[in-house]
């Protein structure tokens, strides 16, 4: 009876916007200063205050929008949008509604439904157990944050799964952070995430009710409230049931979700004009020159990297997507020109980015540097070094960084003399007859008795395929 | 040396420049003159108390009376609203600083009505304003204590704001000048929002001429308030005899057909046309099909604006706050306090306007009249410079007369609202006096003057010119004495 249940996720994310100053008035931006202290009569929705739109903050939102692919509207207008919060000083937020700022975009492989310029609400902490305004004892108010500039973005439901959900919200994030335009950390809350994420039968066409989440606040809970919604909407319909559409709150500690109440999301926003401002009405040539102005974008590199350089697709990805390794693997191109681009592809996605986990670092966060692994690379390729033994340089790299040639001698790991490796190979041969016999009657498994023998005598420093390829050789297979 | 408070602004600045009186002198036969009307709200202590304004601007040591919607840093600012008893604000409106630029010195904070809504500045908080003229009766509204103050010797000029009305109105029924300027001439920073897409500054005064003496002093673009451009060209100080050459259109919607019009009424204004074209005016019929459903349109528009300008009344950052068990029931037990009844009554019909399922056909269906409407003025503009109406369809009218029936409130500003819709420039002048329905004392009628967009300089023109003609020379009885 149960059809295979599919998921549908869309992603709504705001991104706080690095400008210098708030989006209607003079108050600096500054994470972590001292509660309201960047406050004015405006962003304090005193009587008689009226907004300012800060210029700045749209030629980012317009470089946000050009980067997604997106059409941008040559003149759309600000709404008001009405609830009563004590974060929202003014009684209501300005946003846009009908006319979004750009739209129809696309970002690796999702299409964006809206790109919209609007202002942040201030940020409250509740003093008691919950957290939660309910049930609070007291609850304070900082406005330093109150009217950032915040740009939402919303794609259509084209995710499928909650592991894609996170890649996709990393992709963007390397794109906003390649574009300058904003902090896109998470923890401090420049780059926030809410899903929808709704199930159906893989063969029905029509979507299933969604309910929406919040308060993800990395990337890992994304993964998890996603995963942990669609768990609990697959329970309810293969036991009859219906979801509700509902919102609902992601709690970290024990990756539960909680239905808000009803009142503290349940509006009706009585969207109308803002009759304080005129519409925005970028030109086009404006338009053009954003476009124009781009710097290479995370898709874009994963593209050159695979035609260019020959990258295998998964690796071009990797390193494409993440701007720091992609920028630390163009270094060790450029440094290393024996080295191979697929090859040092393959070690800085592999086990530099491994070593440096383990650190708890990023790979341009330790002490190797990308002209030394270029380097180390460059020796395993000319032969001197054996994968083991790189390795092990690769691991001093990350931690007191230094010469890999230097390396290699200090702690002997060097692959030797080609005629003295061949000479212990035929000395094996000779201890061992019995094996070499096996080995040429066609007895494959045997050989690995002779490589044995041979890494045993170079202390595991001969490179494993050189040691197979001089026994054949020797037995004349 | 004559009376400083029969002068108007221009000729007190005469007698301060050839010496028979000093700035000083001026302000304190102001400041000191006792407040019978209830016209301010707050008032400066007296000349030594206040800056001298300088000796060389346009307004050099003018004393200016200030509607209580304008913000002045560390003065008391209330918009006649309860929720901001006590409340100074933390800065001072742009048209405000113009002013003290130019050389004015501040007298005080005139009354209102809550926040600007009302027509009989019975709307206040702090008490009602009287009639200068009458006792018994009101100043108009919203800018009702201005308009009181200048009539009644308490101010020399003064500035109001007029988002339907509320300006002229109250003007003409204390019989001195009003104008609302064009939408966007004057900065709007500073000024409490009622409705923000026909909110705008303009001054009272006795006279024409002074109206433009503040006018260009007040108006220039401002980077606090982005809706705001200036004047394209310094308004000059009008001094135009006569009408020749101008072509005078009399919309009938507005004029002796406007609705609720008083006998006494249309007789001034009859008057008043005629004189036009004794002045060398064209005159004609002309036709604003849709301006009858000004008030209807306005009744949508200016409250669903209101419903979001004043939801920042909330208790939580300044003004009143009554304290209670949760956030919800505190915003409902303060702003309940907080507002009186014709603001709630307009927050709960703008609310419900922009809800959803019904803003279509409320806030939408209203735009569109707006539209509308600003295309009939676009259509009589091919045809004449100038159109003229009454101000009020009625003379001023006994306190608590309309208090009960807000309709009939309401059309009080028939005859204003179209050119608030449509943004254009108004002025209303002294045109005589006349008895009202039913009798009783005669009160002042106003002719309300428009054009197009950004003519003020003409309208002033013709305003002096009609007021010339006119010769109003009647002034209330003043109340004797220092305070
Ligand atoms: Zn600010």
């Amino acid at each position: 009876m149960s059809a295979e249940l599919v998921p549908t996720i869309g992603l709504e994310i705001h991104v706080q916007l690095l400008t210098r100053t708030k989006m209607f008035c003079g108050c600096e931006l500054e994470f972590g200063a001292e509660p309201n202290v960047h406050t004015c009569p405006v962003c304090l929705g005193h009587p008689g205050t009226l907004p300012v739109p800060n210029e700045q903050a749209i030629e980012s939102a317009i470089r946000i929008a050009v980067a997604l692919g997106c059409e941008v509207a040559p003149r759309s207008g600000f709404h008001r949008k009405n609830y009563f919060y004590p974060d929202l000083p003014k009684g209501y937020q300005i946003s846009q509604f009908d006319v979004p700022l750009a739209t129809a975009g696309r970002l690796g492989g999702v299409r964006i439904h809206r790109v919209h310029l609007e202002e942040d609400a201030a940020k409250l902490s509740h003093v008691g157990e919950t957290g939660r305004i309910h049930g609070s004892g007291a609850s304070l108010v900082d406005f330093n944050r109150g009217g950032t500039p915040l740009v939402e973005i919303v794609t259509e439901p084209d995710i499928d799964d909650p592991a894609a959900a996170r890649e996709w919200l990393a992709l963007l994030r390397t794109t906003l952070r390649q574009l300058g335009v904003s902090d896109v950390n998470m923890e401090e809350g420049s780059l926030r995430c809410d899903a929808n994420v709704s199930i159906r039968p893989a063969a029905s066409p029509e979507l299933g009710v969604k309910t929406e989440l919040k308060n993800m606040n990395s990337f890992r809970y994304l993964e998890r409230g996603v995963e942990a919604e669609i768990a609990r909407q697959r329970e309810i319909v293969e036991s009859g049931g219906a979801v509700e559409q509902e919102t609902l709150h992601f709690d970290p500690a024990g990756g539960t979700l909680t239905p808000l109440r009803s009142k503290e999301y349940a509006h009706d926003y009585r969207y109308f004009p803002e009759p304080d401002l005129a519409p925005v009405a970028p030109s086009a040539a404006a338009v053009d020159a954003a476009r124009a102005s781009l710097p290479e974008l995370p898709e874009q590199r994963r593209d050159r990297y695979e035609a260019d350089l020959g990258l295998k697709p998964e690796v071009a990805r990797r390193l494409a997507f993440d701007a720091s390794l992609a920028a630390f693997f163009e270094e060790a191109v450029t440094a290393g020109s024996a080295s191979a681009p697929a090859a040092l592809a393959n070690w800085i996605t592999g086990d530099l980015v491994a070593l440096a986990r383990e650190r708890g670092l990023e790979p341009a966060a330790t002490a190797a540097t990308p002209a030394a692994v270029a380097a180390l690379v460059g020796l395993l390729a000319a032969g001197e070094v054996n994968r083991g033994g790189a390795r092990e340089v690769l691991e001093v790299l990350v931690r007191d960084g230094g010469e890999p040639a230097a390396i290699v001698d200090r702690l002997d790991l060097g692959a030797g003399d080609p005629d003295e490796l061949a000479a212990i190979v035929k000395r094996a041969i000779e201890e061992d007859a019995d094996a070499a016999a096996k080995v040429r009657a066609g007895e494959g498994k045997a050989i690995g008795a002779l490589v044995g023998a041979v890494m045993r005598e170079t202390r595991g420093k001969a490179d494993g395929g050189e040691v197979t390829r001089l026994i054949r050789e020797q037995l004349d297979l | 040396m004559s009376d400083p408070r029969q002068l108007t602004v221009a000729e007190a600045l005469g007698e301060i420049g050839d010496g028979s009186l000093s700035a000083d002198e001026w302000f304190d036969a102001y400041a000191e003159a006792p407040d019978e009307l209830g016209a301010y709200l707050w008032r400066a202590k007296g000349a030594g108390a206040v800056p001298t304004g300088g000796e060389h601007g346009p307004l050099a040591g003018t004393p200016v009376a200030i509607k209580d919607i304008f913000c002045i840093e560390d003065v008391p600012t209330t918009a006649g609203s309860r929720i901001l008893e006590g409340y100074a604000p933390p800065y001072t409106a742009t048209a405000v600083e113009r002013l003290l630029a130019a050389g004015a010195r501040l007298l005080g904070k005139t009354n209102m009505d809550e926040f600007a809504m009302g027509s009989s500045n019975e709307n206040s908080a702090f008490g009602d304003v009287r009639n200068p003229w009458d006792r018994g009766r009101v100043p108009g509204g919203s800018s009702g204590g201005s308009a009181a103050a200048v009539a009644g010797g308490l101010a020399p000029c003064s500035i109001g704001t007029d988002t339907g009305g509320s300006i002229r109105q109250p003007a003409a029924l204390c019989g001195v000048v009003g104008m609302k300027p064009t939408y966007g001439s004057i900065s709007r920073s500073g000024m409490i929002a009622f409705a923000s897409s026909l909110d705008q500054c303009g001054p009272l005064t006795r006279d024409v001429r002074d109206a433009a003496l503040l006018l260009g002093a007040l108006g220039g673009g401002d980077e606090r308030d982005t809706t705001s451009i200036g004047f394209p060209e310094p308004i000059a100080i009008p001094g135009r005899e006569d009408l020749e050459g101008l072509r005078v259109g009399v919309p009938s919607e507005l004029g002796l057909e406007a609705e609720g019009i008083e006998a006494g009424v249309r007789d001034v204004f009859e008057r008043a046309v005629a004189l036009c074209e004794r002045l060398g005016a064209d005159v004609a019929e002309t036709s604003l099909p849709n301006a009858r459903h000004g008030i209807s349109a306005y009744y949508v528009l200016a409250p669903a604006e209101a419903s979001a300008n004043l939801a920042r009344y909330d208790g939580v950052r300044f003004g009143m706050r009554v304290e209670a068990e949760s956030l919800d029931e505190m915003y409902e037990l303060t702003r309940s306090a907080g507002f009186g009844p014709e603001v709630k009554r307009r927050i709960m019909l703008g609310t419900y306007a922009l809800s959803s399922g019904f803003y279509e056909a409320y806030y939408g269906s209203a735009q569109r009249v707006r539209t509308l409407i600003a295309g009939d003025f676009a259509a009589a503009f091919g045809d004449f410079d100038l159109l003229v109406t009454p101000t009020s369809p009625t003379v001023a009218f006994e306190l608590g007369a309309r208090a009960a029936d807000p309709l009939a409130m309401y059309m009080s500003d028939y005859c204003t609202v179209p050119m608030s819709l449509a943004g254009l420039p108004a002025i209303s002048i002294p045109a005589g006096l006349a008895p009202p329905d039913g009798g009783g004392p005669e009160l002042p009628v106003g002719l309300q003057i428009t054009g197009p967009a950004f003519s003020e300089s003409l309208i002033l023109d013709a305003a002096h010119a009609i007021e010339g003609a006119v010769g109003f020379d009647h002034r209330p009885k003043l109340a004797e004495g220092r305070r």
